[in-house]
């Protein structure tokens, strides 16, 4: 099965569990590459060293659990896919990350909005992944609901810090936490892909993450004195490979080296 | 000869020679363990290949390749000459496999040992262990940030000699 322009299934036939396990391990890998490219940026950036050099561990975290999806699912398509070529030889309409993941990172309280969505969200899903009847996919789940847990506490306690903490921190955080809002409904959108694979106990279906999500993020806006915005409209696309502009510049900039020096060796 | 991976880890009934080799491969980032006091072997198997699995202790720990390399070169050195590492997940690696000695070890190095019996390792919102200092072994400690130096570490300081130190987190 070939990667190159296969992913779109314009005629919406009924994948291989096959090809729906490798689409769905890649999906997984690019939510953990892309956001891992973003948050990378804030090294050497960071408010203040202890948070500079969290935020740098995290980005390691999420590249690590990137590597082991690619490295899956490299094995599952065959021919000459390595996690290498996954990573810096596809194009932006052949990731399929969600859309929350590779927006700017903004100033420190809008990478924590983005955060705080996307790892509550994280910790539920791999939490669920662990139980996986697929074992790799599970041994990858268990080894990485431990960092993914550090991760939720960290982004959950931020909000608490940012959102409870000065007049302006409080107005800023409330803004950052508005302006994700429409970002966070893919989170919970399903297609066949995940619905095959959780029909064969494979994968989640992200629409039973929505009650435990509400539930934990309700507790700490409330707890971080923020209101929850309403749902309204939400910007989806990401699992079909349509993506804001801003994923062509974080592939540029990771994927320069690569493109550039195919040759390149460490 | 396959030696099986026991509960806590391999080095129990690793055969002697094997684990005075192994002994010397240090952990790149704490070189006052050695790759068995980490509890990262978890089989070794002696055939007419000699083959070992390692288990990474964090998904994006950049010391794996490293240490992939220094078990190999150091098991040349004392004549295998083929030699195969595999990587294995399953289980995942957890702080209770680092050996007594190493526990020890880690401390007269500076760094706090995981606290023993953390409820739920995979709860969120848990309360922030309290190891005692490494230096003044004062319990009254503090945690400044959950991430430290390298991704198994966090950042405390002792309330007693103020003295800032590095945890070694549970996972």
């Amino acid at each position: 099965m070939s990667f190159k322009g296969g992913w779109l299934n314009p005629k919406n036939e009924r994948l291989t569990e096959e090809q729906a396990l490798a689409k769905y391990i890649l999906r997984l890998g690019d939510d953990a590459l892309i956001i891992g490219q973003r948050l990378s940026e804030w090294c050497s950036k960071g408010p203040v060293l202890e948070q500079d050099i969290a935020i740098s561990n995290m980005a390691l975290d999420h590249i690590g659990r990137a590597r082991l999806l690619y490295q899956y699912a490299a094995n599952l398509l065959g021919g000459e896919t390595t996690e290498d070529t996954l990573a810096y030889t596809r194009d932006a309409h052949e990731f399929q990350n969600l859309l929350l993941l590779e927006l700017p990172n903004g100033h420190w309280g809008e990478t924590i909005a983005h955060l705080f969505a996307y790892d509550t969200w994280n910790f539920y899903l791999w939490d669920k992944l662990a139980q996986s009847k697929n074992t790799q996919l599970s041994a990858i789940a268990q080894k990485a609901i431990k960092e993914i847990a550090y991760h939720a506490q960290w982004s959950a306690e931020w909000i608490i810090r940012l959102g409870d903490g000065t007049d302006e921190s409080h107005q800023k955080m409330q803004k950052a936490v508005d302006d994700v809002w429409m970002w966070t409904g893919e989170m919970f959108e399903s297609d066949e892909v995940e619905q095959q694979m959780a029909e064969a106990g494979i994968g989640v279906d992200p629409k039973s993450l929505r009650d435990a999500w509400n539930s934990k993020v309700n507790e700490v806006l409330e707890i971080a004195t923020l209101k929850r915005p309403e749902d309204g409209w939400m910007q989806t696309g990401g699992r079909k490979g349509v993506h804001t502009e801003h994923l062509g510049y974080i592939l540029a900039e990771m994927q320069f080296l690569p493109r550039a020096y195919p040759d390149a060796k460490w | 000869m396959v030696y099986g991976i026991g509960r806590k880890c391999a080095s129990q009934n690793m055969n002697e020679k094997i684990r005075n080799i192994l002994n010397e491969v240090k952990d790149p980032e704490i070189p006052a363990l050695s790759v068995v006091d980490m509890g990262i072997i978890r089989a070794v198997r002696e055939n007419d290949v000699l083959e070992i699995d390692i288990t990474p202790t964090y998904t994006g720990c950049p010391a794996m390749d490293r240490i992939e390399r220094d078990l190999i070169d150091k098991l040349k050195e004392k004549g295998y000459q083929t030699v195969k590492i595999n990587t294995v997940l399953s289980p995942p690696w957890t702080t209770d496999w680092i050996s007594e000695d190493g526990l020890r070890r880690l401390e007269e190095f500076g760094i706090a040992p995981p606290v023993k019996g953390t409820a739920d390792k995979r709860a969120l919102f848990q309360e922030a262990p309290k190891p005692r200092c490494p230096y003044c072994k004062s319990p009254e400690t503090q945690m400044i940030s959950a991430f430290g130096s390298t991704a198994c570490k966090a950042q405390y300081k002792c309330n007693s000699c103020k003295e800032p130190f590095d945890y070694f987190k549970c996972i």
